[in-house]
């Protein structure tokens, strides 16, 4: 395999810092070559800063080239748009998104707009033919009583779809090791979206 | 910043042998492990705030000392005193701090160190974190007369910090490490060393060298210059300067830093092999390095951010040997901002003629015709700096008001909808150019700045406005942390890097001290008192002081939480409102949004604060009654 690119994307606190550990961790269990980037401080506020995850039998960059993503999960669907250069038809990038709309304060005071769903869809398919569109966070929601968790039901979506060429039991390895105290309902979660429960 | 809950595992682990995955501020903190380090200090500042973060959790279970100073000069002086003391140290700080520690950086190079002393800078292109300049500290190196390693991902930054202690102690010299935010902040693959248990107590043995007075100094300075020449013997054998597929070609590339990876991942989307010499060390130059390497080429194409130093080197060593070498270098790439793939891909594809699959540019403009609703850099919901901001800006309208700036979050001051941070310089600037505005205008000033930053560069200026006879208004704002770099400790706080209990210095107490006589205390959440009180001290003809005083939102929400206290919600009583919009207008609290016309609260998000209840002018926001 030459390297499998990843990009996560959403917004603060929707947890897209903890999954990019949990998929990088899951990958040098495997094996792989492993590079990551994020960025904190003063970038992070105000919130759409994406994660990349790079891993394979050997690479550089720790940043994903422009239409070079294999895969991009999206907490959030404005920022699965904005992160969308990401993809290329090309490259055959798969979009995988969650359908829960945090609406950006110029939406409110500057009267900038919020496109549909069917929109973002729409300007998607530039970039890629595959946008795959979940009700994650409700799906939890149901399940827990918290949406807290979306970000790891999506990451056993693509687990479960083998979008990702990582196995389940690395994946799981990383979860316990990354955030020990909640093990046993992200496993509960990250089952139910193997299963797309 | 997530923080791995085993990452401290990681960086104390005993595994020697073991691949481990960390960011590359980790690794630097295992490598001063692995040195044996016996100090760290820091005054906190991104892209390396979470080195200081990691020592911060290890430097007890490791047996080190570790301390965030006030600022970056005294915690340069911390690490000097323990390495002329004969204790490893380490200290490290972004970009500006360097220029706030410079001071004492010079003579310190004169001086010279008995244990090895590292100086990790971390440089910012782009600006994530700082707004304020890209300054490139490559050039510190050679004002300084100090040695330069710039490492490239996790596992360098390690063995880089290694190799600096190595060569500080070996020529009695402090060493500077160079990062950029793109290596502070890369998680990659790190193959642990044994941690080495340094001395954390030594002893500090006299002597003449640090002295530094004339005509000592000559002699010093001429020494200096001398171990300059030796390190530079180190350098040239060096096997952090090598060469990737070292075979003939007309065309070879040569790059510091991260841009290594650019340059090594560009040439496989592009399906060439052009021999690459990576320096790591930058300073002294490996000069007979550079020369074999070029001497054969018929071109070159030097790839470094920022300022074009090395390429400025290599255009004087090709006189001497290959006066016809064509060097490409920021005839190519840009001299600001930060580098990429895409970059280095796009100036090797038109230097060699080679295509890239895709057309990057053409990709990137079918983006760019989107139109995609912005998210705002904006204070958090609930933040004491909007209630401040928002008073100073009622206090004062239809008034000619300057509003001092200062760094700390309170930089996103200078959006609408407060626009209250005319300018913003460094950290405690606001007081010394209000002060200027003061004695050249007629105008009314204001200056802000934070807790940490008072401490840091705020009381001389402060001291100045009283002694040279000014009457601005200081409004420090003291959110009871350092909040902006990630929650660190402060003089104001009551607790040391190492979780020690300390005296709380009081900022009013302090003000008092200085002779300040208009003073006071005012939680900004008392929205109509703060309003009142800015009106009465902007009036005033001798300078005054309020202390905003309320601690950071994020940090007490996390502490309610903590300890199961219920957090106060706020919620709109449409029958009430008259669709004004005050609240969310004139705060910009993430909060409070609008939907179908009408105003309404996201009591997910809400904090409590209870501030936009106060402005409310039909007053239609309530606290939302428990159930």
């Amino acid at each position: 395999m030459k390297e499998f690119n990843i990009v996560l994307t959403g917004i603060g606190g929707q947890g897209v810092l903890t999954l990019g550990m949990i998929i990088a961790e899951a990958a040098l269990k495997q094996g792989y070559d492993v590079r990551t980037t994020e960025l904190h401080g003063l970038a992070q506020r105000g919130g759409s800063i994406p994660v990349h995850v790079r891993f394979g039998k050997k690479m550089y960059t720790p940043l994903v080239l422009e239409g070079e993503a294999d895969v991009i999960i999206a907490l959030e669907p404005l920022e699965a748009l904005r992160s969308c250069y990401y993809a290329s038809k090309q490259h055959k990038t798969i979009f995988l998104i969650d359908n829960d709309p945090i609406i950006p304060l110029s939406v409110s005071v500057l009267g900038e707009t919020y496109p549909s769903i069917e929109e973002i869809k729409n300007s998607l398919k530039n970039f890629s033919e595959k946008v795959t569109i979940l009700d994650a966070s409700e799906t939890v929601k149901k399940a827990t009583g918290s949406e807290i968790a979306a970000n790891i039901y999506l990451l056993g979506y693509v687990i479960g779809e083998k979008l990702i060429p990582l196995e389940e039991k690395y994946i799981l390895q990383a979860m316990g090791e990354i955030a020990p105290k909640y093990f046993d309902v992200n496993k509960k979660i990250f089952e139910m979206g193997v299963n797309h429960r | 910043m997530v923080k791995d809950i085993n990452y401290m595992n990681k960086v104390l682990s005993n595994k020697v042998g073991e691949k481990v995955l960390l960011l590359g501020n980790e690794a630097i903190v295992r490598g001063a492990l692995e040195s044996g380090i016996g100090l760290a200090a820091t005054y906190p500042g991104t892209p390396s705030s979470e080195i200081g973060d990691t020592f911060a959790e290890i430097a007890k279970d490791a047996g080190i000392y570790f301390e965030y100073s006030t600022n970056e000069k005294v915690a340069l002086e911390v690490a000097a005193g323990a390495a002329l003391s004969g204790v490893r140290s380490m200290v490290f700080f972004k970009h500006f701090g360097l220029n706030v520690a410079s001071d004492s950086l010079f003579p310190l190079a004169y001086s010279g160190v008995k244990a090895g002393m590292v100086i990790l800078v971390a440089d910012d292109p782009q600006g994530w974190s700082s707004g304020q300049s890209e300054e490139d500290t490559k050039l510190f190196a050679r004002i300084a007369h100090l040695p330069m390693l710039e490492p490239s991902n996790a596992q360098e930054c390690k063995d880089f910090v290694k190799l600096a202690f190595e060569l500080s102690e070996k020529f009695k010299i402090p060493v500077f490490i160079r990062t950029t935010t793109r290596v502070n902040h890369m998680r990659s693959i790190v193959k642990l060393g044994k941690i080495v248990k340094g001395k954390t107590k030594g002893r500090f043995i006299k002597d003449i060298h640090y002295r530094n007075f004339p005509p000592y100094l000559i002699d010093v300075h001429r020494e200096l210059h001398e171990k300059l020449e030796e390190i530079k013997k180190v350098s040239e054998k060096s096997d952090i300067n090598f060469v990737s597929n070292n075979k003939k070609n007309a065309l070879g590339v040569i790059v510091t830093g991260v841009s290594y990876d650019y340059v090594m991942d560009s040439m496989d989307d592009l399906n060439i092999k052009l021999p690459v010499l990576r320096i790591g060390f930058t300073y002294p130059t490996p000069d007979k390095k550079i020369k074999d390497f070029i001497k054969s080429l018929k071109k070159v194409l030097v790839v470094e951010e920022l300022e074009p130093i090395l390429e400025e080197r290599i255009h004087i060593l090709s006189k001497e040997v290959n006066p016809k070498l064509v060097i490409y270098g920021k005839s190519h790439l840009p001299n600001v901002g930060e580098y990429s793939e895409e970059l280095v891909l796009e100036a090797l594809s038109k230097i060699t003629g080679k295509k890239y699959l895709m057309d990057l540019i053409a990709h990137k403009e079918k983006y760019k015709k989107l139109k995609i609703a912005k998210r705002m850099a904006v204070l958090c919901p609930g933040c004491p700096h909007r209630a401040t901001f928002y008073a100073a800006k009622s206090a004062t309208a239809g008034m000619d008001v300057v509003y001092g700036g200062d760094v700390g979050c309170y930089i996103l001051g200078i959006y609408k909808p407060m626009e209250t941070q005319d300018f913003v310089f460094s950290m405690g600037a606001s007081e010394g150019i209000v002060h200027g505005i003061k004695k050249s205008t007629d105008q009314k000033a204001i200056a802000f700045m934070g807790d940490s930053t008072f401490f840091h560069a705020g009381m001389p200026g402060m001291v100045n406005t009283i002694f040279n006879k000014s009457n601005p208004l200081i409004i420090v704002l003291d959110n009871r942390i350092t909040a902006m770099t990630g929650h660190q400790p402060n003089p104001g706080c009551g607790t040391t890097a190492m979780g020690e209990e300390t005296k709380a210095i009081s900022i009013e107490e302090v003000a008092k001290s200085f002779g300040i006589e208009n003073i006071k205390v005012v939680d900004p959440f008392a929205v109509k008192e703060m309003i009142d009180t800015i009106k009465e001290f902007l009036s005033k003809d001798k300078v005054s002081v309020i202390i905003a005083k309320r601690e950071c939102q994020l940090l007490a929400m996390r502490k309610k939480r903590a300890q199961g206290i219920k957090i106060l919600k706020f919620e709109i009583d449409q029958e009430k409102c008259q669709q004004i919009g005050a609240c969310l207008n004139e705060l910009y609290c993430p909060a409070i949004y609008k939907e179908n016309g009408k105003y309404k609260i996201d009591k997910d998000i809400c904090t409590g604060c209870g501030v936009c209840a106060q402005i409310c002018p039909t007053k239609a926001i309530h606290a939302v009654k428990e159930e």
